[in-house]
């Protein structure tokens, strides 16, 4: 069934917009990612036009985020107070990050920055969550105690703060630059940021794998509401029905990917999560090495 | 005397071949619904002329463009180990769909001073002017352009799809594609002998969205505020849908 979207200007197939969001959403009610750095590029490829596909993900994500979240409240496997305290952040940086992208724009590079950004810290964040989760499995196989590091130069800075939930006595200082960097690189890269906030989560805080999924989705809901908005103002980009469709498929699938990932053993949800982004990453590393088919590309207004 | 201005009149008015062409549209409006998945239009008409059908070699070419919009072609070159966007060029205005029918092989019915006097082909359709000086190759841009919106059926040369019967009555249909964009679209038709023009008509067509697509459209375009707020309140009531169906489901 073909279906025209009135500000992406292309028509399209509803289902397989539907099963595009589905798919994304199991990932993102297992992981606790919001997905956005794989649904922008599978948008890209079925065709829709690149500023929509950023800003659309953007109001999509915001749905199955919010579907996984109540999951995870119901489990009580969200630190609301770790949460706001990653949200002034991450406010605080989207407003740096959407300077900084403006700034790139008009010297004509951001698509380079984009990608490279997302080679880089794709690249970066699945080999070290690989190689550290092959590690836990094997230690928590072989029967010895996984230890957490208790102290680090974390617990050395000022204004602690009780997160119970986490089992965690730190100061704000650490979540609110977490919250503030991802803040900056979601604003630049279009998403959600969850690939970033839930390893940073569990190695920069400590926090505990079950929890730190649902807090990331919970802070991950209002980041990207605020992106939604900035991008529905600044460049009319957000398309409604792309994202129905899109958000139709995900809330279904955000509540499979939630029960899916309680079966399934943290060191193993981190293995898999590590595979997806190390294969983003080297597509995306691909496409900037390898010589591209056509070397011309057209922009401008409905391109 | 008033008889003689008369004919001098007339016979300065009349074409100096003495023809004329007419033509008509199956559509002059077309509804981009919720639904729309390309559309078809169907061009006819004829040639009217003074004196009976001479033996002579004429051609029909019908061409069919979207609005002109201004864009940016840009070129990747590699840079150490990666390729990257460099060099690009604004071309001032290009036709956002364009087809081209004819009745035979371009080179035969279309003059090259014809072509360039009335923009009949896509390269001469699309207007660059503003190639920065250090580009050396800014035609390589234009071919490209149009390269790329070929292999979307953007731009189409459809040789031979132009019938004409009796060197009198001719038809021809362009399809446009899904992806089409709103705005007043131009049919124009030619008449040529001997590769030049001898005749010309034009028609409009007015491609517009309608229903659900002309509101969000403009909700998203005079509301921006609105609009996002509506899309997230979707989003959070889809997300709170889902997850309490879910939770039906499993009690």
């Amino acid at each position: 069934m073909q279906i025209y979207l009135p500000i992406a200007e292309v028509s399209v197939n509803a289902f397989l917009i539907l099963g595009l969001g589905g798919l994304v959403g199991i990932l993102s009610g297992m992981f606790g990612v919001g997905g956005g750095f794989l649904i922008t590029p599978l948008l890209f490829f079925v065709g829709i036009p690149p500023a929509v596909a950023v800003s659309t993900s953007a109001n999509q994500i915001v749905a199955s985020s919010f579907s996984a979240v109540l999951a995870h409240i119901r489990r009580r496997t969200v630190d609301f107070r770790m949460g706001f305290v990653l949200l002034i952040g991450g406010l605080l940086g989207s407003a740096v990050g959407v300077w900084i992208f403006t700034l790139l724009r008009n010297l004509g590079q951001v698509d380079l920055l984009v990608s490279l950004c997302y080679v880089v810290f794709l690249g970066i964040i699945g080999l070290l969550m690989f190689v550290e989760s092959l590690r836990a499995m094997r230690s928590s196989r072989s029967g010895k105690v996984p230890k957490r590091k208790k102290h680090n130069w974390v617990h050395a800075l000022p204004i602690k703060m009780k997160f119970r939930t986490s089992g965690l006595y730190i100061s704000v200082i650490p979540p609110i630059l977490v919250g503030a960097a991802v803040g900056i690189l979601s604003a630049i890269m279009g998403v959600g940021g969850g690939f970033i906030m839930v390893p940073a989560m569990i190695y920069l805080l400590g926090m505990p794998t079950k929890v730190v999924i649902g807090t990331s989705l919970f802070q991950i809901i209002f980041t990207t509401a605020f992106t939604t908005i900035l991008h529905a103002t600044t460049n009319y980009t957000v398309d409604m029905l792309l994202a129905v469709l899109l958000l139709l498929g995900g809330v279904v699938g955000a509540q499979f990917g939630a029960k899916l990932g309680a079966y399934l053993k943290a060191e193993q949800l981190r293995v898999l999560l590590a595979v997806l982004v190390l294969a983003v990453c080297g597509k995306l590393a691909l496409d900037l090495l390898l010589q591209p088919a056509e070397l011309y590309s057209v922009a401008g207004s409905g391109a | 005397m008033i008889r003689i201005l008369c004919f001098l009149i007339a016979f300065l008015a009349a074409p100096a071949a003495g023809q004329e062409i007419v033509a008509g549209l199956s559509q002059n409006r077309i509804s981009i619904s919720a639904n729309f998945d390309g559309s078809e239009i169907l061009i006819f008409g004829a040639v009217k002329r003074d004196t009976p059908v001479t033996d002579e070699d004429i051609g029909v070419i019908v061409t069919v463009e979207g609005p002109k919009r201004p864009l940016t072609v840009r070129r990747k070159e590699r840079v150490g180990p990666i390729w990257i966007n460099t060099d690009s060029v604004e071309v001032d205005a290009a036709p956002s769909f364009y087809a081209v029918n004819t009745t035979a092989a371009l080179e035969t019915v279309l003059g090259y001073t014809s072509d360039l006097r009335h923009e009949i082909t896509v390269r001469e359709a699309i207007r660059s002017v503003g190639a920065p000086a250090e580009i050396e190759d800014s035609p390589a841009f234009t071919e490209a352009l149009i390269r790329i919106r070929e292999a979307n059926t953007l731009y189409q040369t459809n040789v031979g799809a132009v019938t004409i019967r009796q060197d009198t009555l001719f038809d021809t249909s362009v399809v446009l594609p899904a992806n089409l964009v709103e705005g007043v679209y131009t049919s124009r038709i030619f008449l040529t002998r001997e590769g030049a023009v001898i005749a010309q008509a034009s028609e409009t067509i007015y491609v517009e969205k309608v229903g659900l697509e002309r509101f969000l459209y403009t909700l998203a375009h005079e509301q921006a505020l609105a609009y996002s707020l509506l899309s997230l309140a979707i989003a959070i009531a889809a997300g709170w849908g889902a997850s309490a169906l879910f939770r039906y489901i499993q009690s």
